[in-house]
């Protein structure tokens, strides 16, 4: 009776986490420009036009950039963290783990303010560069989570045959390692750029005058009309997100080491 | 772990440190700072300036912001409270109904955490609005005859939005530590005749705390600090700490007295998460079943 009665809460949950999903789908489809009932009719003009908007389309040009930076950025270096963390004693170790994970957990708008703060003092001009910055050290603990995941359960065997061979660790790090782990890290990649692409707090304290797709879209909350098109294309950027993560999963569970992720 | 003092281990560990050091820590450190600044006269680099306590004292004074602190304390409490007693029995089913089916279920649910957070704000307030999915639902329906409008910028709107947002993901660190519980315990419980209900209120939930513990501050934490739900939903009426803290950063320009309250949360938010890496061990979090 308990499994019954949990399958049917777990479906409806997963409704109910849907719900609002499919209803902005549904708007984005809707020749009315109001986002409210009832449902006019049938229409793609709003996914049209929106390859029209120069505005909308350099916003999304604007996150794919910032949020490639970010992801390579957080990538490189949070595999490196990863090793040290995995592979290494030190001191400090504890400290540097709770550090690079505290973005997990602390109020972005203190992060966002923050940085806001550390560019006016560097005489920094905000700019996408700065976006970029501010989003690695939120991505970075993700792609940790990713890589650490991965690495606990890699064969350590393969990379002391090679130091015992007599590679040093950096020959080995660039010829056994990174090529194993190379799936682990393409995700920690996807997982980031998700990260970036729909960050918004950060990147409102730290942008400049080309907006990220997030800013642009809380910028145009204000006009009415031209909302149809922003739900339009946050459904579309949706289904790219949903793409990426399924990907990045998929990716996560291939390769070496997979035993421990089964 | 590799015993060998290699010029790799210093080679791996410096960037990631140094990034965090320039872009975590000093930002952090110059936030502390500005908050002691009378005001902000002379740019961020001046230094001729005595340190005073009066931002402190003005956030904390008759009138000042305390109110609205203990609000978005409680608001942040409520939500996470919610989420995690939604979120258990979801991840209960999984970690011991699910079968091999798990990973797939476990996948669809978190999902939606990775579409875009302004969307899904987005998505209920076409629910909740005036002309919203709920309102005509139930004019259509007859049970009303005018649109409520109370459903849309209220803190309670700002609740359920936020525990719509954090839901999927809370499940996570609670299935992890279903699954880390020894089957063979919960299969010595009934064996000495526990009851299913015993058993979970006495066993598995015990058992499962760190995981329980670790998802509620996971929530808690990050909404004490949120002003975007309450700007979309919450209406005037609505606002949190967070917004003033943003709004001393914007428009009403005030850099020391928003680096003051938001060194407040910051304080309150750092004892969290020591408390939370002496009870937890972060790496069990971490290291993924």
């Amino acid at each position: 009776v308990t499994r019954g009665l949990l399958r049917w809460y777990y479906l409806l949950l997963l409704l109910l986490l849907y719900l609002p999903l499919g209803m902005l789908l549904l708007f984005s489809i809707n020749e009315g420009t109001s986002l409210s009932f009832p449902l006019r009719g049938v229409t793609f003009d709003w996914y049209r036009s929106m390859f029209d908007n120069g505005q909308l389309l350099g916003a999304v040009g604007n996150s794919a950039l910032v949020a490639s930076g970010a992801a390579t950025a957080a990538t490189i270096l949070g595999t490196c963290a990863s090793l040290a963390i995995t592979r290494f004693d030190f001191r400090g170790k504890g400290v540097f783990l709770l550090a690079a994970l505290l973005p997990l957990v602390v109020p972005f708008i203190i992060l966002g303010v923050s940085l806001l703060i550390l560019f006016s003092a560097l005489g920094v001009s905000r700019s996408l560069w700065t976006v970029a910055a501010g989003h690695t050290v939120v991505a970075l603990p993700f792609a940790m989570l990713v890589m650490m995941a991965r690495l606990v359960g890699f064969p350590r065997s393969v990379e002391e045959a090679a130091r015992d061979l007599g590679a040093s660790y950096f020959y080995t790090l660039r010829r056994v390692i990174v090529p194993m782990v190379a799936p682990a890290m393409l995700a920690a990649w996807l997982v980031a750029f998700t990260v970036s692409v729909d960050e918004f707090v950060i990147a409102s304290f730290t942008v400049g005058r080309d907006p990220t797709l997030p800013v642009y879209i809380f910028g145009q909350l204000r006009f009415a009309n031209r909302f149809p098109q922003v739900v339009a294309l946050s459904t579309l950027t949706m289904l790219v997100s949903i793409g990426l993560v399924v990907l990045a999963e998929r990716l996560r569970r291939s390769g070496p080491g997979e035993a421990k992720a089964a | 772990l590799d015993s060998r003092r290699s010029p790799a281990r210093l080679a791996l560990i410096a960037p990631p440190a140094l990034y965090l050091f320039v872009f975590l820590a000093i930002p952090m450190g110059l936030m502390g700072l500005l908050s002691f600044r009378p005001a902000l006269r002379g740019g961020i680099a001046n230094f001729d300036w005595t340190p005073t306590l009066e931002h402190y004292r003005a956030t904390f004074a008759e009138g000042g912001y305390t109110r609205l602190l203990w609000l978005s304390v409680g608001v942040a409490l409520v939500v996470a409270l919610i989420t995690t007693a939604l979120a258990y029995p979801v991840a209960y089913f999984l970690a011991f109904r699910a079968g091999r089916r798990a990973p797939l279920l476990l996948t669809l649910l978190i999902i939606p955490f990775w579409t875009s957070y302004l969307l899904r704000l987005i998505a209920w307030k076409i629910i909740l609005g005036t002309n919203g999915a709920i309102n005509s639902f139930f004019l259509w329906t007859g049970v009303i005859e005018e649109p409520v409008g109370l459903l849309l910028y209220s803190r309670t709107a700002v609740v359920v939005t936020l525990v719509y947002v954090w839901l999927p993901f809370v499940a996570l660190p609670i299935y992890a530590s279903l699954l880390r519980i020894d089957r063979s315990v919960l299969e010595a419980a009934s064996d000495l005749g526990a009851r299913p209900w015993q058993r979970l209120l006495r066993v598995t939930l015990p058992l499962s705390a760190p995981g329980v513990f670790a998802a509620y501050l996971m929530v808690f934490i990050p909404t004490v600090g949120e002003y975007v739900s309450p700007l979309l939903v919450g209406g005037s009426k609505g606002s949190l700490y967070g917004n003033i803290i943003e709004i001393f950063f914007g428009d009403g320009i005030n850099w020391p007295r928003g680096s003051a309250m938001a060194m407040i949360m910051l304080a309150g938010v750092m004892a969290l998460v020591l408390l939370i890496a002496r009870l937890v061990n972060v790496r069990r979090i971490v290291e993924e079943p």
